[in-house]
This record gives C-alpha cells, sequence and structure tokens, in this order.
C-alpha cells in the first residue's frame, strides 16, 4: 500500500467511479459507499446495495475494487453491508444537481412510506414545474419512473423514492 | 429437529417462495398484456431473485458443505423445494398472476416486518431491505386487482373466477409446522396466526374495493412446505434449471 494513501485521497478516487446504470453521477453522489477502513495492510471499502435485485450491485463492486487497485493499492477488499439499507434520502445534494441536469427528476427529500408510495409533487428537471404525469411506475431501471411534463411536453425520467 | 436445522430450513423456504415467483413472473417477459406491465413484473421478478439470492447464500453459510445459492436454485429436485403452492401455479391470464401476487404479497410485507425484527440479524437486515420492494409491489398489484374487479362485466368475472380458483392456496401460508415454531419461539420470529388474522382483514378490505366476492370457508390444499408440489411445479423447475442440468457448472 502507498504510504501516501490516506482516507480523503481513496474518498476523492471513489467519486471519479460513475454509476454503471447512470454515469452521470457516481457511487459516492449516490451514497453507495458507507464507510472506507485502513488498516496496516489493507482497505476495506464498505458498499451498500440499492435494490435486492440490482444487477449493477456486483459491476459497482468491481468498478471500485479495479479503481483502488489501478492507483497501486493494494490489500483492497469491498464488502457488502445490508444494513442500514439504502436510501435515496443518501444521494448528496451534488448527486442530486448532477442527476437534474441530466434530465432525471431526483427523488424527493425524506424517504418514508408516504414517498415511495408517490404522492408528492415532482418537478420537472427542465422547465422546474410541478405540472406533471406519470406515464408509468417502470422505467428503464428498477429505481426509475417514467414521467411527462405538461407545461414543456418533454417526458422526462424520475429516481423513486425508497 | 435443532434450532440450527430449523433456521437453515427457515432461510431456505424464504429462498424457494422468493425464486418460484420470480421465475413464474420473468416468463411474463415478451408475453406481458402491455408493455408497462411487462416492465413492472420483470422489475417485480428482479426484487424477488435479489432476494432468494441473499436468503440462499446465507443458507450455504449455515449448512457449511460448501453449497453456494446457485446449487439450492439450479441442482435440487424438485421435492427438495419447499415453497407455497400458490406461487407455482400457472400465470394463466393477467387477472390469475396478479390475484396470486396480492395473495403472496399481503402475506411477504407481513412476514417480512416480523423478520426485521427478529432476534437473527442477517434475515432481518435483508427483511428490512426487501419490506421497501414489497410495499411497491403490493400497490400496483392491488390498484390494478380493484380496477379489474369494479371495471367491465368481462374483467369483473373473469378476476372473480382468478379469486375463486386460487383462495385453496391461501391457507397453506398460514399453516406453520414445526421449523415456524421454532423459529417463532427461538429466534423472535413471525406469528402466522396473527399474520393470517391481518391478511384476511386486508384482502377483505381490497376485495370489497373490487366489488369482488371473497370466497367462503373451503378446503384448503397444502404440501409445499413437505415438497409435495402440484403438477406445475415440474415444468417450472425443468425450463429454470435446464442450463445447469446440461452443463453443469456452468459460470458466465
Amino acid at each position: 500500500m502507498l504510504a501516501a494513501a490516506n482516507e480523503q485521497q481513496i474518498w476523492d478516487w471513489l467519486a471519479e467511479v460513475p454509476d454503471p446504470e447512470i454515469p452521470v453521477v457516481s457511487v459516492v453522489d449516490l451514497g453507495i459507499v458507507r464507510k472506507v477502513t485502513i488498516s496496516d495492510n489493507s482497505i476495506e471499502v464498505e458498499v451498500a446495495p440499492t435494490y435486492s435485485g440490482c444487477p449493477a450491485t456486483e459491476v459497482i463492486e468491481s468498478t471500485i475494487l479495479s479503481k483502488l487497485v489501478d492507483e497501486g493499492l493494494n490489500g483492497v477488499s469491498v464488502k457488502r453491508v445490508l444494513s442500514p439499507p439504502w436510501t435515496t434520502d443518501w444521494i448528496s445534494d451534488v448527486g442530486r444537481n448532477k442527476l437534474r441536469e441530466y434530465g432525471i427528476a431526483p427523488p424527493v427529500d425524506g424517504a418514508s412510506k408516504r414517498e415511495l408510495l408517490g404522492k408528492s409533487e415532482i418537478h420537472c428537471p427542465r422547465c422546474g414545474t410541478s405540472e406533471t404525469t406519470v406515464v408509468s411506475e417502470f422505467g428503464s431501471t428498477a429505481c426509475k419512473a417514467s414521467y411527462k411534463c405538461d407545461e414543456c411536453l418533454e417526458p422526462f425520467e424520475y429516481f423513486k423514492c425508497i | 429437529m435443532n434450532n440450527e436445522q430449523a433456521l437453515l430450513q427457515y432461510t431456505l423456504r424464504l429462498g424457494d417462495n422468493a425464486l418460484v415467483l420470480a421465475q413464474r413472473l420473468i416468463e411474463l417477459v415478451a408475453h406481458g398484456p402491455e408493455l408497462e406491465e411487462e416492465m413492472a413484473n420483470a422489475n417485480f421478478s428482479l426484487d424477488y431473485l435479489g432476494q432468494a439470492r441473499m436468503f440462499y447464500s446465507y443458507a450455504g453459510e449455515l449448512e457449511g458443505r460448501g453449497r453456494k445459492e446457485d446449487d439450492f436454485a439450479f441442482m435440487r429436485g424438485e421435492r427438495e423445494f419447499c415453497n407455497f403452492l400458490l406461487l407455482e401455479q400457472p400465470n394463466g391470464h393477467f387477472g390469475d398472476t396478479l390475484v396470486r401476487s396480492v395473495m403472496f404479497e399481503l402475506f411477504y410485507l407481513e412476514q417480512l416486518q416480523a423478520l426485521a425484527n427478529c432476534s437473527n440479524e442477517r434475515l432481518a437486515e435483508i427483511a428490512a431491505r426487501a419490506v421497501k420492494e414489497i410495499l411497491y409491489h403490493l400497490r400496483h398489484d392491488s390498484q390494478w386487482l380493484v380496477r379489474l374487479g369494479d371495471g367491465t362485466e368481462e374483467s369483473h368475472a373473469r378476476v372473480q373466477d382468478s379469486v375463486n380458483q386460487l383462495w385453496r392456496f391461501s391457507g397453506e401460508m398460514f399453516a406453520g409446522d414445526e421449523v415456524d415454531d421454532i423459529f417463532q419461539q427461538v429466534f423472535a420470529g413471525p406469528d402466522l396466526e396473527a399474520i393470517g388474522a391481518t391478511w384476511h382483514e386486508k384482502m377483505s378490505a381490497i376485495l370489497a374495493e373490487a366489488t369482488l366476492a371473497i370466497p367462503g370457508d373451503e378446503w384448503m390444499q397444502k404440501g409445499g412446505r413437505a415438497g409435495c408440489h402440484s403438477e406445475h411445479f415440474g415444468p417450472l423447475i425443468a425450463e429454470m434449471q435446464y442450463m445447469q442440468r446440461s452443463y453443469p457448472g456452468l459460470e458466465w
């Protein structure tokens, strides 16, 4: 392991690892990386899976591993942690802005049963209006729903609140 | 049966339920009634598959004989699967698929909520994750059930028939055996009697909203916990296990 490797440096490297499904945000922006533990001979990165069946989970873990190995680190391991379960509340403000700029409406703050069941207003990521209509509760991935804007008429995806 | 054996068996049954329903729902891909519903059910299938993998991985660790998730899914015979008979019933028409899903999800949600508070940390963690997913499934499926039941004369008649046909598989979910008893007592697990009462209450409310009649008390089919399946299970696992049976040990 490089003597210079400190925790902040590792977090900075992880912030360069894109989500495989939505590459505009990093695994750090999404709040998937929970903890980095550095000991004498090893580095352990704790990762929280999003959905039970998320097909990206294994890709994310191997991408994190290869990123840190490429940066010259040895003894790196990735540990999957289930508890507490990942929630969209862990998506950072930076991540939310990146999603919006990319055209995906970020999840509303404060995940709860009520929000999961879609009771709140969803704003169009392009023009910002709350006049939007759900087209399909299921989108291109398990974590997104399809909406359309009633003002600017653009279709967009909404990152579900879970 | 000792506590360790009961825990292993309980975990395997959780995996079997999730896997068998995942397999049924994935059969709808390219055969769904419309694109949105096809995606919905494919997403649901993925959630169940993910849950099954976590249960089987844990079962492998508990058993300690080196079996992995794939071994449980693909290399066991029909009698070794202990899923509810309800879940292996064919997709039929869309009403059949929905009624099967709603009946199970109402049970499973209660089971998972109880598991999230049980004394086995690993199962509690998996359950806490899965609760959120099943809540979403149940909302979608129960809304459809109301729409079909309170829909046209034909949709009402067809979905009422689905309820009548599948009702006999509901009792099995609450009919626990030694494994359930040990799990409840030793690991502070779900109380099946209480879940049964809640299930009947919630199911009655959904059916009432859907203007559907609740079938009267009738004989209940059992056997899943003992690995005694209906005639539909053989073809299901034959298709599911085909690749591993033909090329044992094959990996991506």
